[in-house]
């Protein structure tokens, strides 16, 4: 079982950094997702861990041994590629075998494991089986199988699930999870879809840049993202944009107490800590329109200078198109140059009246 | 074109019209001048104007077949182009692959200069070249000849392989380097493999087109090294008997007939296809 230590890796192509600057320490047995939209770097840096690009810079080491210059050959790693990558002019047998062989393993062994990698991604018998008879599912588990077959110490997995359906997807992370938890095998995982990081991972890597915006578990990725940019990218968010004047926010009819400076700021809010509360007169943000869900409804609405917002509200209240609602927050977090300066917790506002806001700040 | 002939496939009632046209015309282009030659090299006597020859036989055959020349001729047309064709594959299945996977400079042009040989008026390049083997002793020997039809070579050689090379998916060699081949592994094991039908195709249509070689081994070769498209120039040269041409030509056909029924095989298969990346 293994740990992985990444130290400043770098990596340039020309005078464009992919990687800049990335530190990361993977735990034995833990799954942590690299994710972040395409060009942010997330393949470069398991490419490198697997030896298939060299870094400009930087150490890799795994169980403290350095691995930064052995081919991929060498090293104690497994990927499993997108394209899945089987070799289609040999069986699934031989695909699954071929890494065996070259270790030259006694022909018994080689098929006990061979089949024991079939059974535990759920093709036992599969192996006489062309690779092209396969579906798209069946290639994956047969790449995973190639991977798993030889033991690594390190899982590579470079957005494995990207050519498969919706349906296929979900059932194949959570079984890709099982294994990984039943094996305990140390896995970095590449995505670009928020909802496989989510549903995965131990830790989540934001990536922007080359550069790694946060690294935390997934509930605080979702609930204290840390910069504008992790609280755009996972889940869906409103963004006010507007001055602290005198230690105030203030959007439309809406304003928050601030400890922090005078100067531009985003206010960050989910949909679901959203409130809507009825405006008096000609005064609060328009509802453009409400989409029944039948768990919740979600209102979109236009806000002060054209800002576009949406609130998750209970069935119980309905608001028509046109009705005037005022934005009562619940938790929102306070970004200026992308950083996080301030969040806080509102109590929700009463549906009637326009009490004083008790303001609680982080 | 094509839309119009898949719309009358779909239309089970109308006759298409065009596709017989086409069919026809190539029938008479490919098939007719061949069975003329079928026919004289099984032909005695054939006088103008008749339609058929008056007297069918083998008697031509058992006077080519008898000749030592016709089999010595044989002989080295097959070890000619078995020996070009070897060379040929160890010298550019190297390069292509070089060629598709490998950067360094001048790689452009060097890639370039193979087209180049074609390029130049072929016999103006082989009298230059025969100048040149003069001075090394090379003419009229074996391995004079292999080196002039090892030129005419290079270029299928180099060209189609490396387009079988650039169509392996690259991730199926880092997969392979991943599980623990070395460089050297995954190019026998993986790209070889992918490449093969497209390889296989080349090498044969290289073994084919070095056994009907004519200018280069004349021109080198002649008068000791004398492979049989020579030699049946000579025949058709030297005495006018028709029939001993046409007896040759049957005989040439197969290997070209072996060949090709190789080449169906990978064809069936879908292998060729593949190597150009459909």
């Amino acid at each position: 079982m293994a740990r992985l230590t990444i130290e400043h890796l770098r990596k340039s192509f020309g005078v464009t950094a992919a990687v800049d600057d990335f530190s990361l320490t993977v735990e034995d047995g833990e799954l942590v997702c690299l994710l972040g939209p395409s060009g942010s770097g997330k393949s470069t840096i398991l490419r490198m861990i697997g030896g298939f690009e060299q870094p400009t810079s930087g150490t890799l080491a795994i169980d403290g041994q350095d691995v930064t210059r052995l081919p991929p050959e060498r090293r104690p790693t497994g990927m499993m590629f997108q394209s899945h990558a089987l070799w289609s002019h040999m069986n699934v047998f031989n695909n699954i075998a071929f890494g065996l062989k070259l270790r030259r393993l006694p022909r018994a062994e080689i098929r006990r494991k061979v089949e024991e990698a079939l059974e535990l991604v759920g093709l036992a018998g599969y192996g006489p089986r062309q690779t092209f008879q396969l579906s798209g599912g069946q290639q994956q588990r047969v790449a995973l199988a190639r991977s798993l077959v030889l033991a690594p110490k390190i899982l590579l997995l470079d957005e494995p699930f990207a050519s498969l359906d919706q349906h296929l997807r979900e059932r194949l992370r959570e079984e890709v999870r099982e294994i990984q938890q039943r094996l305990g095998i140390t896995t970095l995982f590449v995505t670009h879809g928020q909802d496989e990081a989510l549903a995965m991972a131990d830790r989540i890597v934001v990536l922007r840049n080359g550069q790694c915006e946060q690294v935390d578990a997934p509930d605080v990725v979702y609930r204290q993202p840390q910069t504008e940019f992790v609280a755009g990218f996972i889940g869906s968010m409103n963004f006010l944009r507007a001055n602290v004047e005198g230690g105030t926010f203030r959007h439309g009819d809406l304003s928050i107490a601030l400890d922090v400076a005078d100067g531009p700021a985003v206010l960050a809010i989910r949909p679901e800590d959203l409130g809507l509360a009825q405006a008096e007169g000609e005064t609060g943000a328009i509802v453009l329109r409400s989409t029944d869900f039948g768990s919740h409804i979600m209102v979109e609405l236009e806000s002060e200078g054209a800002t576009r917002v949406k609130a998750m509200t209970s069935p119980a209240t309905r608001f028509e198109k046109g009705a005037r609602a005022r934005l009562s927050p619940t938790t929102y977090g306070v970004y200026r140059d992308n950083r996080l300066i301030a969040s806080g917790r509102l109590t929700a506002l009463p549906v009637t009246g326009r009490a004083h806001h008790a303001v609680e700040t982080a | 074109m094509t839309s119009r002939s898949a719309l009358s496939a779909l239309r089970p009632g109308r006759f298409d019209w065009t596709g017989l046209f086409f069919a026809l015309f190539l029938t008479i282009v490919i098939a007719v001048p061949l069975l003329v030659v079928v026919t004289w090299a099984f032909t005695e006597v054939w006088r103008y104007p008749s339609v058929i020859p008056q007297q069918f036989g083998l008697r031509f055959w058992h006077q080519t077949l008898s000749r030592a020349d016709v089999w010595e001729a044989l002989w080295i047309s097959i070890r000619l182009s078995a020996t070009v064709t070897l060379l040929s594959a160890v010298i550019c299945l190297p390069a292509a692959y070089a060629f598709a996977r490998m950067k360094f400079p001048g790689r452009d042009i060097f890639f370039l200069s193979f087209l180049a040989s074609h390029a130049f008026p072929k016999f103006g390049l082989l009298v230059a070249i025969a100048a040149i083997f003069l001075k090394l002793n090379l003419i009229a020997t074996f391995w004079g000849v292999v080196l002039i039809q090892l030129v005419g070579t290079l270029m299928l050689m180099i060209w189609i392989p490396v387009a079988a090379f650039q169509a392996v998916d690259r991730r199926m060699e880092e997969a392979a380097r991943d599980v623990g081949a070395s460089p050297l592994r995954v190019f026998w094991s993986i790209t070889l493999p992918q490449a093969g039908p497209t390889i296989f195709a080349a090498v044969l249509l290289t073994f084919v087109s070095t056994f009907y070689e004519t200018e280069g081994a004349w021109l080198i070769g002649a008068p000791q090294i004398r492979t049989m498209p020579v030699l049946m120039i000579s025949y058709i040269n030297n005495q006018i008997v028709v029939q001993y041409g046409a007896v040759l030509s049957v005989i040439l056909w197969v290997p070209s007939f072996i060949a090709l029924m190789f080449a169906r095989r990978v064809v069936s298969n879908g292998g060729f296809a593949k190597g150009f990346g459909a």
